[in-house]
């Protein structure tokens, strides 16, 4: 990836693949305006929403997750990245929407009571959306009862949970815990994410899977959920 | 053994390397040495519980004595499970915001306003680097509110008096666009965790009891 695009020049001039290229560049540059751009050229072109959505922008978020998870690239760089790209999203979503696809799977996701960083759990919803997710995002400082509400009102196949620090994540094992207490543990599959979390955590409170970054949170959905379906 | 030394070494973020010292030559510590470890793993924790592991394996065959100056500080246990196996004791709580204000205070500061952002005495001195320079706000100025936004105040844990740094946290509560709250903690469980250290002969040095009178 190159880390410097300053020379600017006409996206238009590009064929398919070039631009293709350009956008995993500019999503890795953070470029958020040349994604608009770029987005709105593949479209005029006649490219599906779903298309552009997979091969340009989800492709380039991937590069950057690997190189974040490989520690090339840092918090900041992913920041500007995912801003990029949902710059991208916000043209495709209506768009999307439009095509009547139905959705992989339904996901509420929402960072726990005492716990304002969201962050990550945006960039896992948006990652999620692009992968195919129908998500439901609750925000911020949810205690357990904004989880049940959303639980009943939006029957998800999954329950996701967010936390940054060491002193919320155990909230997580109230919700799980609660789940279990009101029979409803097995309906979802609970998978929990945040840095300070780790494997063992996850599996002493209860959760079905830790996802250390948002490419491995899609990835665990949607094996999860196919198996689920399988077992039916 | 032949050289090995009684001492206490204490293993440390570099962020408690002045606090350390200064309680050193309050206390006359004399028997107690410091070895620091980069204050920028503050912004990778999961890279803490390896740097410690190597600092404690390189310092074993000195010490007879190993104390780590660190709380759990976002490793979300795996420095606790390290510690486990060298035998070592750390310093309670989460991280050095807790175990500077106490803990029962600093959760009625969490409780009081989840959005808080908490800054010691090495924060604010080097708020700069390891906040603005470090979280990317220098390059891209956009991203300060992209990492604020749900964050309300910002309190200083004052570990001295000094108007200097006092003036200087309210500077950074302004550049981030936060209330401003400060609170003088001094060393907190900093100094009673030392003390302790320091005050445990070399043949109870990791017993398990000890270990879990420590750890919160």
């Amino acid at each position: 990836m190159s880390a410097d695009t300053t020379d600017s020049f006409d996206l238009n001039t590009l064929n398919d693949q070039e631009l293709t290229e350009q956008v995993h560049d500019d999503l890795y540059n953070g470029l958020k305006d040349e994604i608009v751009q770029a987005t709105n050229i593949f479209l005029k072109r006649g490219w599906g929403p779903d298309k552009v959505l997979n091969d340009a922008l989800v492709e380039g978020m991937r590069i950057v997750g690997v190189d974040f998870r490989d520690g090339i690239l840092f918090v900041p760089e992913v920041l500007l990245a995912a801003n990029a790209m949902k710059a991208g999203m916000e043209i495709l979503r209506p768009l999307l929407a439009e095509t009547g696809a139905e959705p992989i799977g339904k996901v509420v996701i929402g960072t726990v009571k005492g716990d304002i960083h969201d962050i990550g759990k945006n960039l896992v919803s948006m990652m999620l959306e692009g992968a195919g997710f129908e998500v439901i995002n609750l925000g911020i400082n949810n205690p357990v009862e904004n989880y049940l509400a959303a639980l009943e009102e939006h029957k998800p196949d999954i329950l996701g949970m967010s936390a940054l620090l060491t002193t919320t994540m155990p909230y997580m094992k109230v919700v799980i815990d609660t789940l279990k207490q009101k029979g409803l543990r097995d309906k979802y599959i609970v998978l929990v994410g945040g840095a300070p979390l780790n494997d063992e955590f996850a599996k002493a409170i209860g959760a079905d899977a830790y996802c250390r970054d948002a490419a491995i949170a899609v990835e665990t959905a949607k094996s999860m959920i196919a198996a689920r379906r399988a077992a039916r | 053994m032949p050289g090995v030394s009684e001492g206490l070494l204490v293993i440390a973020c570099g962020a408690l390397a002045r606090e350390i010292v200064a309680l050193k030559r309050l206390n006359g510590w004399s028997q107690l040495e410091v070895e620091c470890l980069p204050p920028e793993l503050h912004n990778r924790p999961e890279q803490i519980p390896a740097a410690v592991e190597g600092a404690i394996r390189a310092a074993r065959a000195r010490y007879a004595r190993i104390f780590v100056a660190y709380a759990d500080c976002g490793t979300g246990g795996l420095l606790d499970a390290l510690l486990e196996k060298e035998g070592v004791q750390r310093l309670p709580g989460a991280h050095c915001y807790e175990f500077y204000a106490g803990a029962s205070a600093f959760a009625a500061l969490a409780d009081e306003q989840p959005g808080t952002f908490y800054l010691t005495d090495f924060l604010v001195r080097h708020f700069e680097r390891l906040v603005i320079e470090g979280l990317g706000i220098d390059r891209h100025p956009e991203l300060r509110d992209e990492y604020f936004r749900n964050y309300q105040r910002l309190v200083y844990l004052a570990q001295s008096h000094s108007a200097e740094l006092s003036a200087a946290a309210r500077a950074a509560a302004t550049r981030l666009g936060l209330a401003y709250e400060e609170r003088y903690t001094g060393f907190g469980e900093l100094e009673s965790s030392l003390a302790h250290a320091v005050a445990v002969p070399v043949a109870q040095v990791g017993r398990a009891g000890e270990r879990a009178a420590w750890r919160h």
